[in-house]
């Protein structure tokens, strides 16, 4: 059980020394002594019991009470020993859990990896780090042949694992639509019928799901639910909340999406993100959408990418570096 | 085996007749101070659980022997409920989170051998076995 055992006469010798020195310095190796017990797993039970052993041999004639009191001592000890012992075993435990799981962020990266379209006349930038290992939101690019491109960006209510595995269910199951099927409303009332159908009724995903098309300039979308994104009009400088009305997915199997469409402008933004960005906390405050905006538009003057990183690092260093949610923020610019 | 020495377990104070018993017991066998306080640990452990969930039952002693090396061992029987689950009971964290005490996998660590078999309705038989070292 025990990795190693105490030196008996170590030990005797430092008790002795201190019983008649009272040295800081035979403290300060009875600190050693008990930082290398744990190192070799002595028990707590061990060193009482080298502690009677030191102190008999010290004292031959230990009164018998003084004996008796030592034995009742590690009696009491003995459970706090186990604990300890459960403890480490735990914690063993616990780094095996996390080991784990980052291979299984791993596997999630490939599995859920998309790539960023590169078209005309527009500049796209995307962040999306998870708050814990594992990221519970989804963002997506699909490149139809006709050069529109299907983007999706989704939540699942909750976070961490289960979460992730459910978006790599939606993941499959939106590669399984055919490709002729790429109209906002009708992707999410399929998708729709898929969570009702296949996941735990206790859990939600929101989702934004949008047609691109850069030749006609023109963005078609509908929403289940999801964190509104915003459009920026470079006009008038101002921006304009994008609504979207619609249920979250898997609630009923009978969800109707309504689409919407609207025409870029040359200078204009489409944001579109999670709540991981609009409900970034400061100490015990949720911020303002409004900040998110005018974080957003302090950095407008960089390309689509450096934006969106610096606008993640802007947050990320506001909640102290570590994130409640997980953080997915898109933003594409029309170039002017 | 025939000279096995049992203590009824049914009310709270029996646990401390088995405690008794087992420190005596291992005392003689020629376990040190550290050990004895683990084996009566033990033994308290398995005297609770009888206690608690049983109802009542008994903790047998028995001395083992291995080539050369002596031992004690201990069985504690029950014809209680029985543990429908004893993967979760042998879990670390589930008796000691809620303060019960160290639980099966505290007597598992306390002793050198654990051997545990339950049948729901029946009754559980545990026995642990330490050798003197």
């Amino acid at each position: 059980m025990d990795a190693l055992k105490l030196d008996l006469s170590h030990y005797r010798e430092l008790l002795k020394q201190y019983i008649d020195t009272q040295d800081e310095s035979a403290l300060y190796e009875a600190e050693q002594i008990s930082k290398r017990s744990i190192q070799h797993n002595i028990s707590l039970e061990e060193i009482i019991n080298t502690h009677i052993n030191a102190l008999e041999d010290i004292y031959p004639d230990l009164p018998e009470n003084i004996q008796h009191s030592m034995s009742f001592l590690l009696e009491v000890m003995i459970s706090y020993g186990l604990a300890l012992q459960e403890f480490q075993d735990l914690r063993e435990a616990q780094l095996e859990i996390k080991s784990e799981i980052s291979v299984a962020a791993r596997v999630q990266n490939t599995l859920l990896s998309t790539e960023k379209p590169d078209v005309e006349g527009f500049d796209i930038g995307v962040v999306s780090v998870p708050a814990n290992q594992m990221n519970g939101d989804y963002h997506h690019f699909i490149h139809h042949e006709d050069g529109t491109v299907g983007i999706t960006v989704a939540d699942v209510i909750g976070k961490g694992i289960p979460a992730a595995l459910c978006m790599s269910m939606i993941k499959y199951a939106m590669e399984s639509f055919p490709s002729e099927h790429k109209n906002p409303s009708e992707i999410l009332e399929s998708l729709n019928r898929v969570v009702e159908r296949n996941v735990d009724p206790s859990m939600f995903i929101t989702m934004f799901y949008a047609l691109f098309n850069p030749a006609a300039s023109t963005i078609s979308y509908s929403s289940a639910g999801h964190e509104p994104g915003f459009y920026y009009h470079a006009a008038d400088d101002t921006f304009e909340e994008i609504r979207a009305k619609g249920v979250v997915l898997g609630v009923t199997d009978m969800a109707q999406y309504r689409q919407y469409e609207r025409e870029i402008h040359a200078g204009d933004m489409i944001i579109l993100l999670t709540d991981g960005v609009t409900e970034c906390r400061q100490g015990d405050r949720f911020i303002e959408s409004e900040e998110v905006l005018e974080v957003i538009k302090g950095f407008s003057h960089l390309s689509a990418q450096e934006l969106v990183e610096n606008v993640y690092k802007h947050f990320e260093k506001l909640q102290d570096f570590h994130l409640r949610d997980d953080f997915t923020l898109i933003i594409i610019k029309k170039d002017v | 085996m025939d000279f096995r020495t049992c203590v009824n377990i049914q009310k709270e104070w029996d646990i401390v007749g088995a405690r008794q018993f087992g420190r005596d017991f291992s005392k003689k066998l020629g376990f040190g101070i550290v050990d004895q306080a683990r084996i009566a640990t033990a033994i308290s452990e398995l005297a609770r659980n009888i206690y608690l969930y049983a109802g009542s039952g008994k903790i047998c002693f028995d001395e083992v022997e291995n080539v050369g090396s002596r031992g004690i061992c201990i069985i504690a029987i029950d014809t209680g409920p029985g543990i429908k689950d004893i993967s979760q009971v042998m879990e670390d964290g589930y008796s000691t989170s809620g303060g019960l005490g160290a639980g099966l996998p505290g007597v598992k660590r306390l002793m050198d051998e654990f051997d545990i078999s339950s049948k729901t309705g029946e009754g559980t038989e545990i026995r642990v076995v330490k050798w003197v070292r």
